[in-house]
Parts: C-alpha cells; structure tokens; sequence
C-alpha cells in the first residue's frame, strides 16, 4: 500500500474489522450529502472545548488570546486554499448562511439602485429560495437553464446581464450531478461587465483547484461538513479589492468586520481551519484515487448492465461523484435492496414532495429516467473493496428488479412505453 | 423510513413474479400507474372453470412498498371468486404491510390493478359471469 496513496485510519480500521478482505457494512457512498469528520480534525478541535474554552473576542486575558490565535489561524487556513487573504474570510454557520448572507447581503445594499439577481436553475435549494425571497421583496431574478450536461451556457449568462444586474450566483459543483461550472469564464464575464460574481463553492473545496484571483470571483461559499470538517460551520469570502458591499443578516456584537455578529465557536472554526489544511496537502493525489475508483466503479456497472445513463457531464465533473440512471428499475426499490450501501436517489419516492428531481429534470431528464436515478458518492475513506462490493449488490439488484419489471418486459418485447396510455395521476 | 418485517419479506422474497398469456382467455391484465410517476404495476388473474382464480402473477416497477402490495395482492385473490377479489381493499393492504402514510398510494395502486384485471377478464367474456364464459 505504502506509496500508492496514505491510508487514513478508518480505512484501516475497516480492513482490519474483516481480514476477509470484506469492507465493513454498511458502506457510506453518500458524501455528497456530508462527510465524517477526519480524526485528525476532531484532534485539532479538542483542545478549544476545554483548555482554550476562552472567547475569542476576549481581549484582556490568555484565555480570549488562546482562542483568538486558534481562530485566527483557522482563517489563515481557510483562506489559503482558495488564494484569498485571510482578512476576507468570514466564519458563519454553513453554506446555506454563507449563500444567504452574499445573496440577500448584496441585493439589500444595492436595492433601489441595482435589483436584478442572476443565478441558476439547478441550485442548491438555499440559493433558490434566497433568490425567492428576494422576488417577493420587488427584486427581478433570472435563472439561467443548464445544458444537458448540467453546464450552464456562458452565451445565455452574458446575455442575462443587465445595467441593473448587483449579483450573479453560479455554483461551483453541483451537489446532485457534481458537474464543475466553467468558474474562470464566469468570472472574466462578471468583471467585464462589473457585476459581483459569487459562488457557492460548498461540494467544491478541497475536491478541485480554486483561485479566487485567477477565477475573478468576488464571494464564495464553503461548507465545514462537506470537507471532512465539523457540522454546524462555514466561511463565506468577501473580496476586499475591489471592495464587495453588502448588509449583514445578523446584528450584534460586530464581529466579523459587522457582516456576520455573534461569538465565533472556535472549536468549530478550528475544525474547518484544519479540515482546509489537510484538503489542500492531500487534494491532488485524492482526486487521483478517487478518479481512479469512480472509473472502476463506472466501468464495472456498464461492463455489466446495459442501458445505464450516466446524468451530467463527466469530464467537468468532480472525481467523487456519479449519478447514473438504472432504467425500468425505480430509485427507491433499487435502494431497499441495496440496504448495506449508503447512497442517495433523485426519486421522487424519497421525498415528501414525489416530484423527481429538479436538477435532473433541468437536463432534460425524462422523468420516467430521473426516477430511476442513484447518486453515489466517494470520498476519503472509500475503500477499492468498497467499490467493488458496491458494484457487485447494485447490479445484483438491478437484475432482479428489471426481471420483476412491467416496463423492461416491454422494452425487452420491442414495445414503446411512450406508445401507452398511462393514466397518470 | 422503517418498514414493517412483513414489508421487506415481500420485497424480498415476492410471491408470483411472472407473466401469464394476455392471449388466453380465461387470463384478465391490468395495468395500472405510470413511469413518469414513478409507478407501474401489472398485474394478471387466470380464472379457473370453477370461477375462481386460479393463478395470479405480477410485475412491478415502483417502490418497495409497490412492490410489497402487488406481491401480497396477487396472494390474497388466488382462489377468490371475482367478486370477492373485488372486496380487497387498499386499506387491508396498507394495514397488513403496516405502510407508512406517505406509502398510502401504492396500496391505492394494487387496488386498482386487482380491479384492472377483472374488469379485462369481464370485457374478454362480454361481462357474462365467470362460470359461463369458461366453457
Ligand atoms: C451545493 C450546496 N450548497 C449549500 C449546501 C448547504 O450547506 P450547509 O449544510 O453547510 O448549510 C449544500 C449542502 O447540503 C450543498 O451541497
Ligand atoms: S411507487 Fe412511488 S412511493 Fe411507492
């Protein structure tokens, strides 16, 4: 193993549970949706529940410095791995506020002079009903239609942008199809056309390059838990030149430059401090792997399934992610037979809304596919026996699903679904 | 979401999978739902001499719970007369598989598929009743 790529101590904790060369079940494929947090992390937080307990805002004893310096360095780390200066960091409490703050932040400070907000169809929920409060508030909000390979076209976006355009947002990485927007060409638009470009960069940190300088962007979003940090944490980047204007959503003691008041909970900060630190040290040869495994995993279901799609591009996609659509198998079914695999599914039976999927049904997904869809996500501690194990149960069960499926009777028999009268309901 | 132990028995291990001859008379199909919603079921009755039903086999595409109330429904009306058949309701389903409130629909659905095959058996014989038609 020495060589090929440090294992992690949960990874060797889980061979050694079974030297059967049998991962431990059952296996988490679902690190889109979060992340456990490295030991290494939980280690370097420790120390700041109880010895540095201190506040940080404190600035008359040890105690605050202590927790100050923790913070402090935290901000250092966060900001190195997407080329800012630390003093555009802003600790909040996730993605979700980050989005929210740089949203609702820039279009309140620019309302009555600026009221056009740009962003996409296929964002992330938080994004999506910032942007609908806004609208609700006076504000005019495009959004954007994505290709069928979930990239967004740079033509459209330039012709959306208006004189009275304060903001885009355009996120990084999808969190269902992990496709990887074209940053650096949205940022050259934005500063062209000096409209304030933000990101949510949420399932984007610590899993591809980013340079806010190189990139052009003007704020960016970062969730602690999708990068191997603690729940409960995020960062939002302001740039400072040229200077981002925007009004807080939370007021208070005036902590952090007034964007953002509240004590900062320093272990917390520390936590994701470290959790950038050691995605930074370890992001080339990781994606590596974890390529490496998606292509096996992808190789192995098509060797042996037929008619398997694959949902959103897959050369701008991140390493650890794939969304593929079993036909005439749906979502839900497939995953109770796969109960020893952790992954997500874009059918609508697993939600409370039973609609499929908003951002597969955005590529032009049929919905009859979309609610065939599995999304299954790699990360730090997927094992090759993980993947090989996971493979073999998917295809196990889509095998025995398609034999007790109506439709792949159908398909197999050369009759058209389409041609059905189904009575919808 | 929890499922009852019955639930994933049938899931697991379904009881008539298959497909009879939609040609044969004495054999009714229903097809019931639709795949943009995300659930289809078939399901077929063979009626016996006798006016009961003899056979019962179906193919599903949908959730575990579908698939749970299709296979328990083809179980329940084997060896009913049609009219008895008729009597299932998705609510037996429902209560017998302990589906959880949002699972409801997919009771609703074997309901209506065991009520699709009868009525196609009917029409195949002119709505005459069954110890008539299978001469
Ligand atoms: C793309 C994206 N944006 C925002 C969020 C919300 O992040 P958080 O859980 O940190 O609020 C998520 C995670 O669910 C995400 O995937
Ligand atoms: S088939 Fe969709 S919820 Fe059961």
């Amino acid at each position: 193993m020495k060589g090929v790529y440090e294992m992690s101590s949960l990874q060797e904790m889980k061979i050694a549970a079974d030297g059967q060369n049998r991962p431990k079940t059952p296996i988490y494929l679902d690190y889109q949706a979060t992340t456990p947090t490295d030991p290494r992390v939980v280690e370097a937080m420790l120390p700041y529940f109880t010895t540095h307990f201190g506040n940080p805002h404190s600035r008359n004893h040890s105690f605050g410095w202590e927790a100050e310096q923790g913070v402090e360095k935290a901000r250092a780390q966060v900001a190195s791995i997407i080329g800012a200066d630390e003093k555009e960091i802003i600790f909040t409490s996730g993605a979700t506020e980050s989005n929210n703050l740089a949203i609702k932040g820039v279009a309140h400070f620019y309302k009555g002079k600026k009221n056009h907000v740009i962003t996409v169809v296929t964002e992330h929920k938080c994004v999506l009903d910032s942007c609908r409060h806004l609208e609700l508030e006076g504000f005019e909000v495009t959004y954007l239609p994505v290709q069928q390979n979930g990239l967004i076209d740079l033509e459209k976006l330039k012709a959306a942008i208006r004189p009275d355009t304060c903001i885009v947002s355009v996120m990084a990485v999808n969190n269902e199809i992990g496709v990887i927007q074209p940053l650096a060409e949205i940022g050259k638009i934005c500063r062209a056309a000096k409209v304030y470009f933000h990101t949510d960069a949420a399932q984007a940190v610590g899993k591809i390059p980013l340079n806010v300088e190189e990139m052009n962007i003007d704020m960016m979003s970062i969730s602690g838990h999708k990068l191997y940090g603690p729940k409960g944490v995020g960062a939002l980047y302001v740039r400072r030149k040229p200077r981002v204007r925007l009004e807080a959503l939370i007021h208070g003691g005036g902590q952090e430059r007034g964007m953002r008041s509240g004590t900062l909970p320093t272990p917390l900060c520390v936590g994701l401090g470290e959790a950038c630190a050691i995605a930074q040290r370890e992001m080339g040869a990781e994606a590596e792997r974890l390529k490496a495994l998606r292509d096996r995993f992808y190789d192995k279901i098509r060797e042996q399934l037929p008619e398997v799609y694959l949902n959103g591009d897959l050369e701008s996609r991140i390493p650890g992610n794939l969304n593929l659509s079993f036909a005439y198998v749906e979502g839900e079914g497939l995953m109770m037979g796969i109960k020893d695999l952790a992954v997500s599914s874009g059918s609508a039976c697993t939600s409370a809304s039973l609609e499929p999927s908003y951002v597969l049904r955005a590529l032009g997904v049929e919905e009859e596919l979309a609610h065939t869809s599995l999304r299954i996500g790699l990360g730090r501690f997927t094992t090759e026996q993980d993947v090989d194990y996971a493979v073999e149960h998917i295809v196990q069960s889509v095998q025995r699903l398609r034999s007790m499926s109506p439709l792949w009777e159908m398909a197999q028999e050369g009759i058209d679904i389409k041609s059905i009268q189904w009575a919808e309901h | 979401m929890a499922y009852s132990e019955k639930l994933i028995e049938h899931y697991e291990n379904p009881r008539n999978v298959g497909t009879l001859d939609k040609g044969d008379t004495s054999v009714g199909t229903g097809l019931v739902g639709a795949p943009a919603c995300g659930d289809v079921m078939k399901l077929q009755i063979k009626v016996g001499p006798d006016g009961r039903i003899e056979d019962a086999k179906f193919k599903t595409f949908g959730c575990g719970s579908a698939i749970a109330s299709s296979s328990l429904a083809t179980e329940w009306v084997k060896g009913k007369t049609l009219d008895e058949a008729e009597q299932i309701k998705n609510t037996m389903i429902a209560q017998h598989l302990s589906l959880p409130p949002v699972k409801i629909h997919c009771s609703v659905l074997a309901e209506d598929a065991i009520k699709a095959a009868i009525r196609d058996y009917r029409e195949k014989h002119g709505n005459r009743p069954a110890e008539q038609a299978a001469e």
